[in-house]
């Protein structure tokens, strides 16, 4: 394996790219993801591969198209401003069916809101932030080790399933530092050959990269094959954690930087006697549906906590659909609950 | 002059009538023939006249004008 | 007559980088024209086989049709941006993007400058129509003063809509940019020196000179409500008065 170095969580994302072989980054600096940028800047142009400071965030994502069209491995990162900017693009990667991989670290919102770290672009991330009929894959890392993992893991899903994939993470994650084990860089070579690419139409028909038809049912046809794409990755890529949950009579569900949290909380608890457990999806989508709806056949009370008003909630509650209690307990602006709030959030639900 | 002469694809001709107003030799003319779009189409009036300079073709805007001309002993 | 070919030789056929697709512009339109020049450069130049072609939105949307090279469709405004991304990940190719005036002087203008001011060794056609002639003829950034269009019906008023931009002269500002030029296509004389233009252009691109530039002062009959000769006469007695005619930069 690799070597073992302590670095924030912006720098092991930069870091991960790097390994997983990104040959083109763009974007454009905010805060709480400037690190990973720098990082970037530092290192790609002496790896011979690209780094652009884009014009802006609309920049950035349309150099991402660019580079993703011609078959490279490519991402963008920025922090829930700039990433509105970049929804227009993420719409037209999604259409089409381009890989990359799109960083968000995010802070509180809305507006210019501040630069702490949040959880308010779930439904961004998840449910489709710019326009049509569009899915991407959403990654949501709880430590920095796991935030290296991946980012390794959305390169991979991003070409195997030709999409973009968010890495969602927050400005704590991406703040934080934390030993990590990185892995060894992956060979270029080996990775499948993008025979669909625009690389120049040398001794084979032209490659043509669109997201459009005006014919209505070409359009369709169109939309049909992204539908069929994201079925498959439902039924083969949902990724989750469930601890302490076999005897548990409440379940903490919680994502990022809270189920880091809740895994303390879990502790406090059960040292009280209150049989406290975790559900932690790590997919955002294609949400984990199945396996939290079978815990919830299990335990009274599934307990959501986020740094939002309750997004993931929203989702929670689809997947528990009335097999047991349902209760929120949020922060926004940019606090960050403490163990001890959220094990006071707890004991009102224990029995 | 060397004479030329141009084949117009009618089919492609939209009837702009850039091609006739280009020509220098005033070959170029509406036809009064309707391609299977409606449009009037040009072709050449006085093709004796052509020199085979490709005005016209450079001048149309749907290619659809091939122009050849007379060999020039050498 | 057609009789004579026999003994005559070919001296003007469609360039072979062009598929044979139709074109969808109205007619007398200038789109076509651009395009069978910029067909006849990838010709000359032999790297139709080495080109991204990169469609904008507008009219021009189904540029990737007529090219027999790899194209992207991409979003309005955003092209030299994307160009920037095609050109950094695949150097070794030639990317040229084809911008309306919406396109790459409104909706675009931050991706346009930045593009040119970092010197990407892209070639850029920016056409220059003075009109929106896809969404039904509205107001461009580039119309003239006084000019009816559907979102100024009465005439742009510079005091409310301001002045035609000559974006061309605001990007030749900048240090980086190999080449700007302003060309024409209303008679053969100016067809001729947006054809040498055009292969200029593309060829400091295959030099590695960096950044060029083409803006093309061309026709929209259907939405100036002008014949397409009157079109030409527009553009030679009026337009050109607004947007003079020539080299800006050449620093090849």
């Amino acid at each position: 394996m690799g070597e073992r170095l302590l670095l924030r969580g912006n720098e092991v994302i930069a870091e991960a790219a790097i390994r997983a072989g990104c040959e083109c980054y763009f974007a454009y600096p905010i805060t709480p993801q400037a690190e990973l940028l720098e990082h970037m800047a530092r290192h790609m142009p002496r790896l011979g591969r690209t780094f652009v400071q884009a014009e802006s965030e609309i920049g950035a994502i349309s150099m991402v198209y660019g580079a993703a069209s011609t078959g490279v491995r490519t991402m963008t990162s920025s922090s829930s401003p700039g990433i509105s900017l970049k929804q227009e693009g993420i719409s037209y990667l999604a259409g089409s069916n381009l890989p990359a991989v799109i960083v968000n670290v995010v802070r509180g919102g809305p507006g210019l809101g501040n630069i702490a770290p949040s959880q308010c672009d779930y439904f961004q991330a998840t449910k489709g932030g710019g326009h049509g009929d569009y899915r991407m894959i959403v990654l949501g890392p709880s430590t920095v080790p796991e935030a290296g993992e991946l980012t390794i893991l959305a390169f991979d899903l991003a070409d195997k399933y030709r999409i973009p994939v968010m890495i969602l993470a927050d400005g704590l994650l991406g703040q934080m530092m934390e030993p990590v084990e990185l892995p060894e860089p992956v060979d270029l070579e080996s990775l499948p050959a993008k025979d669909w690419a625009a690389t120049g139409a040398e001794g084979r028909d032209p490659n043509i990269i669109l997201s459009f038809d005006l014919g209505p049912e070409n359009l369709k046809q169109m939309n049909l094959v992204l539908q069929e794409k994201y079925r498959e990755i439902v039924n083969n890529e949902v990724r989750y954690e469930e601890s302490d949950s076999q005897d548990a009579d409440i379940v903490i569900a919680a994502h990022g930087t809270i189920a880091r949290i809740a895994k303390s909380v879990v502790r406090m608890a059960r040292a009280e006697g209150i049989k406290l457990g975790l559900f932690r999806p790590i997919t955002l989508w294609p949400y984990p549906y199945e396996p939290l709806r079978a815990l919830a056949d299990r335990v009274d009370t599934v307990l959501t906590v986020e740094m939002s008003a309750g997004q993931m909630w929203e989702d929670v509650r689809l997947a528990v659909a009335e097999r047991a209690k349902t209760p929120f307990y949020g922060e926004m602006g940019g606090v960050v609950p403490t163990p001890l709030t959220i094990l006071n959030e707890v004991r009102k639900h224990a029995n | 002059m060397p004479r030329g002469t141009v084949v117009i694809d009618a089919e492609r001709c939209k009837g702009c009538g850039l091609c006739i107003a280009a020509c220098p030799q005033k070959v170029l003319a509406f036809s009064g023939t309707l391609n299977k779009s409606g449009y009037n189409v040009a072709h050449m009036e006085r093709p004796e006249a052509c020199i085979g300079c490709a005005f016209c073709a450079m001048t149309c805007p749907d290619i659809a004008i091939e122009v050849y001309r007379e060999k020039v002993p050498t | 007559m057609p009789t004579d070919i026999a003994n005559m030789v070919k001296v003007f056929e469609r360039p072979a980088s062009l598929t044979g697709a139709r074109f969808t512009y109205c007619p007398g339109c200038s789109h076509g024209v651009i395009t069978r020049i910029i067909g006849q450069t990838l010709d000359e130049l032999g790297i139709a086989e080495r080109t991204i072609g990169l469609a904008p939105v507008g009219c021009s949307v189904f540029a990737y049709l007529w090219y027999k090279c790899d194209a992207l469709q991409v979003a309005h405004g955003r092209a030299s941006a994307v160009a920037t991304g095609v050109k950094r990940a695949r150097p070794e190719s030639i990317v040229f993007s084809y911008q309306g005036d919406g396109d790459f002087a409104s909706i675009g203008t931050a991706e346009s400058i930045h593009a040119a001011n970092r010197g990407e060794n892209i070639t850029v056609i920016f056409v220059n129509n003075q009109i929106y002639g896809m969404t039904g003829g509205e107001l461009a950034p580039t119309t003239l003063v006084d000019q009816k269009t559907s979102t100024t019906p009465d005439g742009r008023d510079p005091t409310l809509f301001g002045y035609p931009i000559r974006f061309s002269e605001v990007i030749a500002q900048l240090d980086a940019p190999a080449y700007i030029t302003r060309q024409a296509l209303y008679d053969t004389k100016r067809i001729n020196d947006t054809t040498a233009a055009i292969k200029k252009a593309f060829e400091y691109q295959v030099e590695g000179k960096g950044y060029s530039l083409v803006e093309i002062l061309s026709t929209c009959p259907t939405n100036w409500r002008m014949t397409p000769l009157q079109s030409n006469e527009h553009v030679e007695n009026v337009v050109t008065e607004v947007f003079p005619l020539g080299d800006l930069i050449d620093r090849g």
